[in-house]
């Protein structure tokens, strides 16, 4: 009875990340691809540089056929995928399954603090679960191994800035989870409030500590790459985390509203699912 | 139909809030397609960057615009 449940929380988890997904390929669309294809042509003017060839700067922000055309003249540059599957198909294959793996995942996480944290709905408890998920797997790795375009960073490099980025997503997560059980622990003492802010104190303090103890990310910018260039990708992709875990928190909200409460409704089906214990006496 | 009969009678009002679902319930649920997720999240983030299963660029390359636009290190 319970394991339906659970199944029934996931499936809708995994509904609401697809649709979250959508939105948030639309934002990644139009506003996180032109940024990303200045970058091309930034990475392609800088390699035509290193060619010695010339006329390759032509296309530095201007149209989608530029790059392509500068692509072609530089040395090796044999395309796997073109642009315009990248920017369409490709973008959205990679933002739909991260919006589904994550709905996926952010639904069992649901399901493990739902009616553990405080007195929530299932929407209340959905929304903070959402903003919970946003800060720890994306927010806070932001913040320190930050979204770089095209054109940026040592592809050297890469096997150790990814490590760091999946460390500091799991340190994040795992100091999440501890704030909660620090929160917890505390309210019965401080007051469900006092207890809130010293666990968010306490998240604070920590991640600030794991910020300074973890390296540098040593190549993230060349100097000469533009900074208004990077400043604008990096608001994109902020935005669609923003836009994914928004969508994710309202959808999933009123899914698992609608699955757990007409369950658990007192007027109605109360037979379906037991009441906790001190409800009943 | 009284007001304060009702108020007395009903012990949780509407919102009330949620019985928490057993954890042997959705731990099952919790390894096996949480899991799978995290290999999903794999293929979108990481796979042909630091580390590659498929020998090749086509996943890298297909997935590319959204590594970097989610935050994932591309190349």
């Amino acid at each position: 009875m319970y394991a339906s449940t659970v199944r029934g929380l996931l499936v809708r988890g995994m509904l609401a990340g697809l649709i979250a997904g959508l939105f948030a390929f639309a934002v990644a669309y139009v506003v996180g691809e032109p940024p990303v294809r200045s970058s091309i042509a930034v990475e392609e003017a800088a390699a035509a540089k290193d060619a010695g060839a010339a006329g390759g700067h032509a296309g530095h922000g201007a149209g989608a056929g530029a790059p392509d055309s500068a692509s072609a003249s530089a040395e090796e540059e044999e395309e796997l995928v073109s642009r315009p599957v990248q920017s369409t198909v490709g973008l959205a294959t990679g933002v739909l399954v991260y919006g589904v793996a994550l709905g996926g995942i952010a639904s069992l996480a649901f399901s493990f603090v739902l009616g553990r944290v405080g007195g929530f709905s299932p929407r209340a408890t959905a929304a903070l679960t959402a903003a919970g998920a946003f800060t720890t797997v994306y927010l806070v790795p932001f913040l320190k191994y930050p979204a770089t375009p095209p054109a940026v960073g040592n592809p050297d490099t890469i096997g150790q800035r990814t490590t760091l980025f999946f460390l500091m997503i799991l340190l994040s997560v795992l100091l999440g989870v501890g704030a909660i059980i620090l929160g917890r622990r505390l309210a019965p003492r401080l007051g469900n409030w006092n207890a809130t802010l010293a666990a968010g104190a306490g998240f604070v303090v920590a991640t600030g500590l794991a910020f300074l103890v973890l390296p540098d990310n040593t190549d993230a910018v060349k100097p000469d790459f533009p900074a208004a260039l990077l400043w604008e990708f990096r608001v994109a992709s902020l935005a669609v985390q923003l836009v994914l875990w928004t969508v994710f928190a309202v959808a999933f909200g009123a899914l698992a509203q609608r699955l757990l409460v007409q369950r658990t409704d007192p007027a109605g089906a109360e037979a379906v699912t037991p009441r906790p214990a001190s409800a009943v006496g | 139909m009284a007001e304060a009969v009702a108020s007395a009678a009903i012990p949780t009002p509407a919102v009330a809030p949620s019985a928490p679902l057993p954890v042997k319930a959705v731990l099952p649920w919790a390894l096996f397609v949480g899991l799978l997720m995290l290999v999903a999240l794999y293929f979108v983030g990481a796979e042909q960057g630091a580390t590659a299963l498929f020998a090749g660029e086509g996943v890298h390359e297909w997935v590319h615009d959204g590594r970097h636009l989610l935050g994932f290190p591309c190349h």
